[in-house]
């Protein structure tokens, strides 16, 4: 997997290019959830209600929030495939520490704590030992998930105090539980780290060339390391949350989550490679695929086949760019050739 | 020491250390399990290693090219979910069309991954995530809940599993075990001798300099792909022989054992190095690990996970500083030894 950073010449146009190509793959986002919204409110009378549109967000809450921090990731030219696992292990350990009698409060505490610990050991070894994160979060996505089945075996762990179920289940402010509020409290951040920010800028230099940005001074092992740090805490958070929000824990919560988060951030025109993409297009591509997974839910399709339509999206949200851009440079060769051609008899012709 | 570094390259000592650890390892579940030294734990064990390793060697193909396959667990289930529904409703079929059905469809799985990878320029991790999923949705859709059972399969692959080459003693050796074997012996030779082998570690090296060199590199990627489906094809049928009982979720997870086979044998996950006696060492040493836990009684088995993962990371993290270091000192005698030999 060579990662080549293209940069033609001209940074104005670069960025000018890279803003229409943005702005028109939003765009495209934005007529396939109109679609679906319109295709599912067809099926459904009941569908665009405040309540539904609520609950839909509430499904898939963890996902989003997760989604946010590794558009990051994949900014800075990173992977985390270990998101899932994190959010396991720390909903086990939780579940493990409650079963022994330690108050909920401390197990919640402890709970964050063991997913900074997978961050920062991620981090290290990612920043400081200079591994791949491909491989460093694929070794952490199958050890910390043998870890949650250590804790926990096969067994599963309920009987929360109410408040903590009712955290997860019962609406905070208005019509939003807490999970929806501490989502938009971390969008609003999100945006304006990334967006608005020294750090968010570093972010995308590092992206875009890693040399590039620690020739200019940039401190890129530390800006890896608190992403991967603030990736743990993030993963461990949402897997708390989702804990409160089912009311029991066992050794395989948020298996195989990780697809959708990566499937959420890729679709959102975030560039594999980094140093492209931004938080707006992720929150459309959130947008869709919760309203997909309903849709799909509505014509009664199972979760592996709903899976397996999220994997299809993954390829495909990166794909299309490819093939795009491919027609695009066949047409753009075939143009100059018939200008070369023409202009070469002009010459001939007198 | 430097007699040592004369026979051996750096390559070579990992190998003799995994070989080690191996023993070590059976050593020391030796005195832990009761009745542990019999035949019936070699067979177990065996015929363990026997999926894993064939699974392991087209993984191989596919690192060496500096790509990655995680949907391999997929494309197992799959073939021998599909090839047992089709034997258990024709069991007039042959035995050779059978395996040729697994082989087939695991290339056709490992061809749309290649695809993908080669032309479509997709990364390999992204393409084989979605596969995951996508080759276990068509399979939970097509099954419509339902199991392949023993009784339906005809008799011959019932009795696959338990036919024997021939016996050392108290030890034998299936026919699922040799067939493992030959698919070695075959990679093996072909990574060391055939033109396309070589190319498969020239392009994991550099895969601009391969480019420019005017190897058809996205063909050969694309093989290596193929070439693993194929063989994970394989690899489903001789998991239907062996387990005869075929749910949904057969092989789920495999990818896992499989990665760290790959990768604690010393095949680089960067592309362009490793053996294929080392993915079988590492698969041996998975394979006796995985049996042994699950018959160990001082820990759960659900530490299997946890332990592939450690091993990973281990494998990976050693392969960039220990066997760095060795290949240094490897080096640095070179020099040393450069002019003692002209004083000669």
């Amino acid at each position: 997997m060579a990662r080549s950073a293209t940069s033609p010449a001209g940074g104005r146009n670069l960025l000018l290019g890279a803003w229409e190509r943005l702005k028109s793959w939003e765009g495209l986002l934005l007529g396939v959830l109109v679609v679906i919204v319109i295709i599912n409110s067809l099926q459904a009378p009941a569908y665009l209600s405040i309540r539904n549109q609520t609950n839909l967000f509430q499904l898939f809450i963890e996902k989003i929030i997760v989604a946010l921090i590794m558009t990051f990731i994949l900014i800075n030219g990173e992977i985390d495939l270990s998101v899932a696992s994190v959010m396991g292990l720390a909903a086990s350990t939780l579940g493990r520490l409650y079963e022994l009698g330690v108050p909920i409060e401390a197990a919640f505490l402890i709970g964050l704590a063991v997913g900074i610990a997978c961050g920062l050991l991620n981090g290290f070894m990612i920043a400081y030992a200079g591994l791949p994160s491909l491989v460093v979060t694929l070794a952490g996505m199958i050890g910390y998930r043998g870890l949650a089945y250590i804790l926990l075996e096969d067994r599963f762990i309920g009987n929360y105090p109410e408040w903590f179920s009712r955290l997860g289940q019962q609406p905070l402010i208005g019509p939003f539980p807490l999970a929806l509020v501490i989502f938009f409290v971390l969008l609003v951040g999100a945006i304006i780290v990334l967006q608005y920010s020294a750090f968010g800028r570093y972010v995308y230099v590092i992206g875009n060339s890693r040399e590039v940005a620690r020739y200019s001074g940039v401190k890129v092992r530390r800006v890896k390391m608190a992403l991967f740090i603030v990736s743990g805490l993030v993963a461990a958070l949402a897997g708390l949350l989702y804990a409160a929000r089912l009311g029991s824990v066992r050794g395989s919560v948020a298996e195989g989550f990780e697809l959708d988060i990566i499937t959420m951030v890729l679709m959102g025109g975030v560039n594999m490679y980094g140093g492209a993409g931004s938080l707006y297009g992720v929150l459309l591509s959130i947008l869709i695929i919760l309203n997909l997974r309903n849709g799909m839910s509505l014509i009664n399709l199972t979760g592996h086949v709903q899976t397996g339509v999220i994997g299809v999206l993954l390829i495909l949200s990166v794909l299309a760019p490819n093939l795009a851009r491919n027609i695009q440079a066949t047409l753009n060769r075939r143009r100059m050739r018939h200008l070369a051609g023409t202009l070469s008899e002009a010459q001939e012709s007198p | 020491m430097s007699a040592l570094r004369r026979y051996f390259r750096p390559e070579q000592v990992r190998e003799l250390v995994l070989v080690f650890l191996i023993i070590v390892l059976a050593l020391f579940f030796g005195t832990q399990i009761r009745d542990y030294y019999t035949g019936r734990t070699f067979i177990r064990i065996s015929t363990s290693v026997a999926i894993i390793v064939v699974v392991a060697m087209g993984e191989t193909l596919v690192v060496l090219t500096r790509n990655i396959d995680i949907s391999v667990g997929s494309i197992v289930g799959f073939t021998a979910y599909f090839v047992g529904t089709q034997l258990a409703r024709h069991n007039d079929i042959a035995p050779l069309v059978a395996v040729l059905m697994a082989i087939g469809i695991g290339a056709a799985m490992g061809l749309l991954n290649g695809i993908l990878v080669a032309y479509g320029k997709v990364p390999s991790i992204l393409v084989t995530l979605g596969t995951l999923a996508i080759y276990r949705g068509i399979l939970v859709n097509y099954s419509g809940a339902k199991t392949v059972v023993a009784n339906s399969l005809p008799q011959w692959v019932i009795n696959l599993s338990s036919m024997n080459i021939f016996s050392i003693g108290e030890l034998d050796f299936r026919l699922l075990v040799g067939l493992a074997l030959a698919v070695v012996v075959f990679f093996q030779l072909m990574l060391t001798y055939l033109p396309y082998g070589r190319r498969l570690y020239a392009i994991g090296c550099n895969p601009d300099a391969a480019r420019v060199a005017g190897f058809p590199s996205q063909r050969i990627v694309l093989v290596a792909f193929v070439l693993c489906g194929a063989l994970c094809g394989l690899a489903g049928f001789m998991y239907l022989a062996r387990f005869s009982n075929i749910t949904v979720v057969a092989a789920q997870g495999m990818e896992m054992s499989v990665l760290a086979a790959v990768v604690v044998g010393g095949v680089s996950i960067f592309g362009g190095s490793g053996t294929v006696i080392g993915a079988l060492l590492g698969a041996t040493m998975i394979g006796l690990l995985e049996q042994s836990l699950i018959r160990w009684l001082v820990i759960s088995e659900f530490w299997r996970r946890a332990l592939l993962g450690l091993l990973i990371l281990l494998a990976v993290e050693g392969d960039a500083a220990i066997m760095n270091r060795l290949r240094k000192l490897w080096a640095r005698s070179e020099l040393q030894m450069a002019p003692k030999q002209e004083n000669q």
